[in-house]
């Protein structure tokens, strides 16, 4: 059953030359030739030669990966097309290396019933780059009190479940959500937040919130809820999927859950991994995201976890603002930063430099693990395969600048930093989806 | 000469701070005299934005602005364009057509300095903004100190006394009395207790039992809104005058009382504490003046040796 939409185009015929392909799923790590031809892969090896109309593509010292799928992106379509729509969204997603991604349901309307799925799936046909699907909301309005029709929703090929950008707020909402989300045969995605501990709070509580007078959100806030899910899942035995996990205490509680074999996975973002609270201190509304940036002992916490596959994926929880909504003292700013077209890079320069995460963790972490969450294909480099995959140069040094981005807005914690690595090429669903080539 | 901004003591270094102090004692003789103005800053523009309720701060900012021969332009929330919706950064980019040298600003949230100076030419005065920082507050501080208790303030030891959590003045003063080498305390309820402030250098204790090793007490205001039913910051205003208001009876002769007010008689200091002469809170109101201008002054000449504020008088 589809459960993503792109607006497609001519199948792509590709010889990529000399990059080292690293597919972790098809035990590939080799410098190897890539031939597409009509948008499947069909063979690997050394020196394979063009056919007739087959565009030569030269990756030396270039990654060839099987592309990313992002589980948390926001469209913003509908209701807030000024700041991103699926043509924008999809560019910014092919930009940064993914074939798939999939939108949050917090939009204007809310994604709560099957006519705005299927409105919105007529208008990734028309615009989008990549293949998107949609999760729609656990409960009409994200008013967090009647349940959507799941059974319809999934049928009309929602991804799964989200109140996102909302808690299920009480113990009862989440275990009658982890109940019937069953009669859909997809999970929920929870964005947990004990909202009594939320109250007013600006970043992370601890020295830094201290020190600068901002309400601080505890990282009990978030762990004292990732417990209370993952306890109702494990009543329930429901398929749960705990969105941008910030804190070490709520990899404690997952880690007992994945232990008790409750059906539980779990993502995190790259500012999560990348960057800690001290980086509010400037007061500058682009840091300002919600899970906020934690402490440096829960970035190091996360990066371990997403290395041990405690936590399973990667997702960018990539959320445009317009500039007007930014340019605003740090309190008053609404939460949130885009990630799509950064994401790869970010991770590559600042934990695989490094050495705190391997290259074939990575890729397996952005692409085929959130795949795989989200019932896709696999994206994969082995031939056969429909090509879903990015070409990387990790050599490349490039600025992030609010005019050159693909995304339509610019809210972005990198903003003006210089980051490594670049994707130069995606293809997503056998067609050439973004093209950076000299 | 790149503008300066004042938006938290941590712009200043030692060397600044210990020269706005002087420049303000420097100020102190033309207060005295009958005519209480130097044309110093003649023809100089300065704004005062004041988004919050403020009686001391903003009356000092103008009257500062005034001795120093400025001229001087006052708006206030209420009656001004932010009623009609007009943004911070339009407001800031709508004032700096009138060219202002600086621009102090009182802002209910965090992080408003940073908006407006990034959208203006002009220099940007902190005046509070939110919980983060009152800088000016914390020098006029540093300024009674000096004046009542002697130049040298390293090793004094300070206690401050009540609801740090949401106190602007708390973090400056915390900030401004480690950099002078101060031994610093909080006491205060474990509800109004940043988490993790003990990272700034001080001591947090949760009663008075040590009250006798303080050298200076600073009470913080006890805002009445933290007694609200909900917010369980505290129980009642009796009981927290019980535990941790201020008498002379918990005072040992010698220990100095200040408050950046305005006071809560009855809550956080008694009567008795609040009329005495010892205490420094009038001088501190005075201080305020005299630290301003300094304040004002060295924003616009600059903060270098070379720009002796005596050469200037």
């Amino acid at each position: 059953m589809e459960r993503t939409w792109s607006k497609g185009g001519p199948a792509a015929d590709l010889l990529i030359k000399g990059g080292r392909v690293v597919d972790p799923e098809a035990g590939i790590d080799a410098s190897q030739d890539v031939l597409v031809t009509k948008g499947k892969v069909t063979e690997l090896g050394k020196e394979l030669k063009p056919g007739k109309n087959t565009r030569v593509v030269d990756a030396r010292g270039m990654l060839v990966l099987p592309g990313f799928v992002d589980l948390h992106t926001h469209f913003r379509t509908p209701g807030r097309e000024d700041e991103e729509d699926l043509a924008t969204a999809t560019a910014a997603a092919a930009a940064g290396g993914y074939v798939a991604a999939f939108g949050m349901a917090n939009t204007d309307p809310v994604v709560d019933t099957a006519s705005i799925l299927r409105g919105l799936a007529e208008t990734a046909r028309a615009e989008a780059a990549i293949p998107i699907g949609f999760f729609a909301a656990v409960t009409r309005g994200l008013a967090g009190e009647q349940l959507t029709e799941m059974g319809e929703l999934g049928a009309a090929g929602a991804v799964g479940f989200s109140d996102d950008g909302r808690p299920l707020a009480t113990a009862a909402l989440t275990r009658r959500a982890l109940q019937y989300v069953k009669v859909s045969g997809r999970f929920v995605a929870v964005h947990a937040q004990d909202d009594s501990l939320f109250k007013g709070g600006q970043m992370h509580e601890g020295a830094v919130s201290a020190r600068l007078g901002l309400t601080g959100i505890p990282s009990l806030c978030e762990s004292l809820d990732v417990s209370r899910t993952l306890d109702v899942a494990e009543y329930e035995n429901a398929a749960v999927h705990i969105c941008h996990v910030s804190t070490a205490a709520s990899l404690v509680a997952i880690e007992r859950a994945k232990a008790a074999g409750v059906r539980v996975t779990a993502e995190v973002t790259p500012h999560h991994l990348t960057l800690n609270d001290e980086a509010i201190a400037a007061l500058d509304a682009n840091f300002k995201m919600n899970p906020p940036l934690r402490a440096e002992s829960d970035r190091k916490a996360l990066v371990a976890a997403l290395q041990s596959g405690l936590l399973d994926c990667v997702a960018t929880d990539h959320a445009p603002h317009a500039a007007e909504e930014k340019d605003v003292p740090f309190e008053e700013a609404p939460f949130g930063c885009i990630g799509l077209e950064t994401a790869f890079s970010v991770l590559y320069g600042a934990l695989l430099v490094s050495k705190a995460l391997d290259l074939a963790t990575l890729v397996t972490r952005m692409s085929t693990a959130p795949a795989r969450i989200a019932g896709l294909q696999a994206p994969s480099v082995r031939p056969g395969a429909v090509a879903n995959l990015c070409v990387v140069d990790p050599k490349a040094k490039w600025t992030v600048t609010a005019g050159g981005l693909q995304s339509r807005s610019c809210n972005s914690p990198w903003l003006g930093h210089e980051l490594s690595a670049r994707v130069k090429l995606t293809l997503a669903a056998g067609r050439l989806a973004w093209e950076d080539l000299a | 000469m790149p503008k300066r901004d004042l938006i938290s003591i941590e712009d200043l270094s030692r060397a600044d701070v210990e020269l706005i102090l002087d420049t303000a004692e420097s100020f102190l003789p033309v207060l005295e005299r009958d005519i209480k103005k130097v044309p110093t800053l003649r023809g100089r523009t300065i704004i005062n934005l004041f988004w919050e309720a403020s009686t001391r701060t903003s009356s000092s900012f103008d009257l500062a602005a005034k001795r120093l021969s400025a001229d001087t332009l006052a708006l206030k929330a209420s009656g001004s364009a932010v009623e009609k919706g007009e943004t911070l950064k339009d407001t800031a980019i709508t004032l700096s057509a009138y060219s202002p040298d600086i621009i102090v600003m009182r802002h209910p949230s965090a992080g408003a300095c940073q908006t407006l100076s990034a959208n203006t030419e002009a220099s940007v005065i902190n005046a509070g903004d939110g919980k983060h920082q009152h800088p000016t507050q914390c020098l006029l501080d540093l300024f009674s100190m000096r004046q009542n208790l002697g130049r040298d303030l390293s090793g004094l030891r300070v206690f401050i006394i009540g609801d740090i959590l949401h106190s602007r003045v708390a973090r400056s003063d915390i900030m401004g009395f480690r950099m002078l080498g101060m031994d610093v305390t909080l006491v205060g309820p474990p509800t109004l207790m940043p988490r993790g402030i003990e990272e700034m250098g001080v001591k947090v204790e949760y009663d008075l039992a040590n009250l006798k090793d303080a050298d200076v007490i600073y009470l913080l205001r006890i805002q009445k809104e933290r007694i609200k039913a909900g917010a369980n910051f505290l129980p009642s205003l009796r009981e927290y005058s019980e535990l941790y208001g201020i008498s002379q009876a918990r005072l040992r002769p010698g220990q100095r009382v200040m408050h950046p007010g305005p006071i809560n008689r009855g809550v956080e200091i008694a009567a008795d504490v609040a009329d005495d002469h010892e205490n420094l809170i009038a001088h501190q109101v005075f201080s305020g003046l005299a630290v301003r201008m300094a304040i004002l002054y060295r924003t616009i000449v600059g903060y270098s040796d070379s720009a002796a504020s005596g050469e200037v008088l």
